[in-house]
């Protein structure tokens, strides 16, 4: 009875416990609430900055990845979680305008940054930052085996490339599914299943997510895996040079940079219809398109800043390439043909 | 406490209908479980399946959607019950040498063999990968041997690699509720048999299987559950042919912003996951059988013939593979630089290093999102926690009220199965809609993570408990009552004593499933309160060796605070160890 008794008495004791300790919201005077993806990040003394200067607080909310976070953003329209959302990019525009859940802001700060990322008229979403997607190669790998490094993604059809490329499922990844755009882009809407036909003949390997594809497959990350070329990021070679194990003179990668080969992401801000901050939410919004936010961007996210006074960090200009003649597509169209593109790629190289 | 009043004489009453007083007993016991699930669970489902519904009924459903989901349907079955196959062969000898013989190192190897239960998937895929991967240490050490001038193993990107991972898994699901159901049986019984001239496996058949049964379909339905809903394993380690129900829903609400057919998915899985737990409810409900049961440790011995040697050591050694081996990998890779060095197709770089684990306590570059890994642990502590209180003070009640005879339970127990159905994602999605406003809003309601955790592990405590109330025999209790002793002297001194074992399994259960899960906590986290797996997919999630080596060591530090875990909780004094 006696140790029953003990045995009840501490568990009740440990829930009560368990209870006291949960953490409280401290209070704050003014909260600025920002909706992003999972990938979002920034220096702390940068965000601190802003606070302290516009005397706000502000809460992120990472939601997953851009589709989880677009999602919430969009079930939630008619009582908005945030006052302001980042991460939506050209894949998902379309649908994000579509939906209305973004109300127009003429930055001043827009007048920095190239019109080639302006790719809402009505600035309801207005450009923060882009990246390549494209291929990665082991350079030991080609080194070692005097092999010619593909000029164009017509080459990876060659037989000297046979079996080593992985790429992403465009249907679960989101570099998967730029690079299938990248097809699109290069060889058209006619021509980008052949071309698929002829990588699936020649030994493409496909994963689901760009961790097993760079971590599991690719021969020059860590895992060490089979194949010497991977889809990721122009941004993958610096961050292997700035996150090596050991200090490395020369990144062990780059990327395939010829015309069309790489598909140029753009992430947007917007801020969300309905906010009682508006006023607060702009000034968060010039803040991310000035320059010391862009300028925190690159070691931070990985991203390139839109605004062209900002400077780049020194790893990025001495190892990151930037493509002459990335791909691009037309948002509206990649909202009106994204699914029957997946469906008919899935049909071809997996079934 | 309601189930405290339990009249002995109202349970089982052999004359068909219960009484008027023991149905508003048991409607006063379903009272808290029912309330959690229905604001916790269906309010929520429902209100994104009728977001879901209304987009369907304006859309229609292609027919290309409609072959997705046949061929989803079907690969989801298939694998399932392959995996589950699997798993109860590998965990039912298992289960049957933890129960019966002691032997070196038992405590830590059953430890151990629950560990995998908490590994987010992105950690076992890289845990495989250091394995069996195509630069794994099997495929190095065979081309090594064999003078191979390629891997010869081939597995991850397949079947094999999916079921593979089920049963690493799984399989302590079965060595935990079977174990301790075949702990408690009376080895006497087998013993009578034996001596009336039955063979060791007609006495097995014809005495212990049916005695185990109970648990095994229960266990067995658990894994099968926690199969059928399988994501990541699929995901990251089947590689992109394959596509479960879960995998699919998945592609169409996040990737392909399609809500509607998303949601007609999320219905088919819960309702196959109804359907299997209609089918279990009328089976088990045929197989109790009431035994007194014995105590825990009891029929254990250490192995004498040569025989029992060689089983004990086999199914350690099997156990020791499948289970503890790639955890083992994972740890090494986290301070071992032991890798085939770049480029080449062999000889491997090696030497020791804490760098990863000191880096893990710098934030290198200032980042606001930073994660001190002792602050993560502190909250993936503390939802655990929360979790096991949680789930605990809902599933004993339930599990009272199932034990009894009553024309609710019928209704609601396959129900209570339903949360271990429900897609991860469109419950995620279902808590963002409903828990918008204050004071229940999805943001500012930390409580909100650990109920979420607690929808998954309640189903696992109600089916743990339930087989083990329902096998105490009436006249125990009825003794008692006999005796003088209150109703609530009683559930104390009988009905507490033989539950408190399952009572601590489903515990470690509830602790682990927290601690690894990472789905809803996806949705829901905010970055003020880190839990170790969003810290972990933070790395891994990044080029570089230094991330890719912080979050193995990250997922190592997970490994010991689940590992510190279990081992305080299976040292809470059980009440049982009394004599009886």
């Amino acid at each position: 009875m006696k140790a029953t008794g003990r045995f009840v008495l501490l568990v009740i004791m440990v829930a009560l416990v368990l209870v006291a300790c949960t953490p409280q919201t401290p209070a704050a005077p003014i909260e600025l609430r920002v909706l992003t993806h999972d990938s979002f990040a920034a220096s702390e003394e940068v965000i601190r900055a802003f606070e302290q200067e516009n005397n706000v607080k502000l809460t992120f909310l990472p939601s997953g990845d851009t589709g989880s976070a677009l999602n919430q953003a969009i079930l939630t329209k008619n009582a908005p979680l945030a006052d302001v959302f980042y991460g939506v990019d050209n894949t998902f525009l379309s649908r994000a305008l579509k939906e209305e859940i973004f109300e127009p802001y003429n930055s001043p700060l827009l007048a920095q940054i190239e019109d080639a990322f302006k790719l809402d008229p009505q600035n309801r979403a207005l450009p923060v930052d882009y990246g390549d997607v494209c291929i990665n190669y082991d350079k030991a790998y080609f080194a070692e085996k005097n092999l010619p490094l593909p000029q164009s993604l017509a080459d990876l059809t060659k037989p000297e490339y046979k079996g080593l490329l992985v790429v992403e499922n465009p249907a679960t990844s989101s570099p998967g599914l730029a690079f299938l755009m990248a097809t699109i882009a290069a060889f058209g809407e006619d021509g980008y299943l052949d071309f698929w036909r002829q990588l699936k003949a020649n030994g493409v390997v496909v994963v689901n997510d760009w961790e097993t594809a760079y971590y599991t497959n690719f021969s020059a990350s860590s895992g060490r895996g089979p194949q010497p070329m991977v889809v990721s990021y122009g941004s993958s070679p610096p961050a292997e040079v700035i996150f090596a194990e050991q200090p490395l003179e020369e990144a062990p990668t780059a990327s395939l940079v010829g015309e069309n080969m790489c598909f140029r992401q753009i992430e947007f801000v917007g801020i969300l219809k309905g906010t009682q901050q508006r006023a607060l939410a702009e000034k968060f919004v010039d803040f991310m398109l000035d320059v010391r936010f862009q300028e925190d961007l690159p070691l931070q996210m990985f991203v390139f800043p839109v605004n062209r006074n900002a400077q780049l960090p020194e790893e990025f200009v001495r190892y990151a390439q930037i493509p002459a003649k990335p791909a691009t597509l037309d948002p509206a169209l990649i909202a009106e043909k994204r699914e029957a593109w997946i469906e008919a790629w899935t049909q071809v190289v997996l079934r | 406490m309601n189930f405290f009043s339990t009249a002995p004489a109202a349970r089982r009453s052999p004359e068909g209908q219960p009484p008027a007083s023991a149905i508003w007993q048991a409607l006063a016991l379903w009272l808290a479980p029912l309330a959690f699930l229905i604001i916790f669970f269906f309010v929520p489902l429902g209100s994104i399946l009728s977001v879901s519904a209304r987009g369907l009924i304006t859309d229609g459903l292609s027919p290309a959607a409609a072959e997705r989901l046949g061929r989803a349907l079907g690969f989801t079955f298939y694998q399932a019950a392959l995996s589950t196959l699997l798993t109860v062969l590998v965990g039912l000898p298992g289960a049957y040498v933890f129960a019966r013989f002691d032997f070196p190192a038992k405590r830590l190897l059953r430890l151990l063999s629950t560990l995998p239960f908490i590994l987010p998937t992105v950690v076992v895929a890289a845990a495989f990968n250091a394995l069996i991967g195509p630069r794994g240490w099997f495929n190095l050490l065979a081309m090594e041997w064999l003078n191979l001038p390629a891997p010869p193993f081939n597995l991850l990107n397949s079947l094999a690699a999916i079921l593979l991972a089920h049963v690493f898994y799984n399989t302590t699901i079965i060595l935990r509720v079977v174990g301790s159901a075949w702990e408690q049986l009376d080895p006497r019984l087998e013993a009578a048999a034996r001596v009336l001239g039955a063979s060791p496996w007609r006495a097995f058949r014809e005495v212990t299987l049916p005695l185990l049964r109970p648990s095994l379909l229960a266990a067995a339905l658990l894994v099968f559950l926690f199969d059928f809903t399988s994501f990541g394993v699929i995901l990251l380690l089947g590689g992109a042919r394959y596509a479960t129900l879960e995998v699919e829903i998945y592609i169409q609400a996040l990737h392909l912003l399609n809500l509607p057919l998303a949601g007609l998915l999320s219905l088919v899985q819960l309702l196959c996951t109804l359907l299997l737990t209609v089918v279990y409810t009328r089976v088990a409900s045929r197989l109790n059988i009431p035994l007194t049961p014995r105590l825990h440790g009891e029929g254990a011995a250490a192995p004498v013939s040569l025989r029992q040697k060689l089983l004990v050591g086999g199914v350690v050694l099997v156990l020791f593979t499948l289970l503890v081996l790639p955890l083992t990998a994972l740890a090494a890779r986290s301070v071992a630089r032991l890798e085939p060095a770049r480029g080449q197709r062999g000889g491997f770089e090696s030497g020791l290093t804490l760098d990863y684990y000191r880096e893990l306590f710098v934030n290198r570059r200032g980042s606001l999102f930073y994660v001190p890994p002792i602050e993560a642990a502190r909250n993936s502590l503390l939802y655990a926690g929360l979790t096991v209180g949680i789930s605990l003070a809902l599933g004993l009640p339930a599990a009272a009220a199932l034990s009894r005879r009553s024309p609710l339970n019928r209704l609601l127990d396959p129900l209570l199965m339903l949360p271990l159905g429900a897609s991860a994602v469109t419950l995620g999605l279902g808590f963002i809609l409903t828990f918008n406003r204050p004071p229940l809003e999805a943001r500012s309601f930390p409580l909100l993570i650990p109920i979420a955790h607690s929808l998954v592990a309640f189903p696992f405590v109600v089916r743990t408990l339930t087989p083990v109330l329902n096998s105490i025999p009436l006249n125990l209790r009825q003794a008692a009552a006999v005796l003088g002793a209150s109703p609530l002297r009683v559930w104390l001194e009988v009905d507490l004593p033989i539950l408190a074992r399952a009572a601590l399994v489903a515990a470690i259960f509830s602790f682990t499933i927290s601690l690894g899960e990472f789905g809803a906590t996806s949705f829901l986290a905010r970055p003020e309160y880190p839990t170790l797996p969003v810290a972990i997919f933070r790395f891994i999630s990044q080029p570089g060796g230094l991330n890719y080596g912080q979050a193995l060591a990250m997922s190592t530090l997970l490994l010991l605070v689940c590992g510190l875990g279990i081992a305080l909780l299976e040292r809470v004094r059980l009440p049982e160890e009394r004599s009886l």
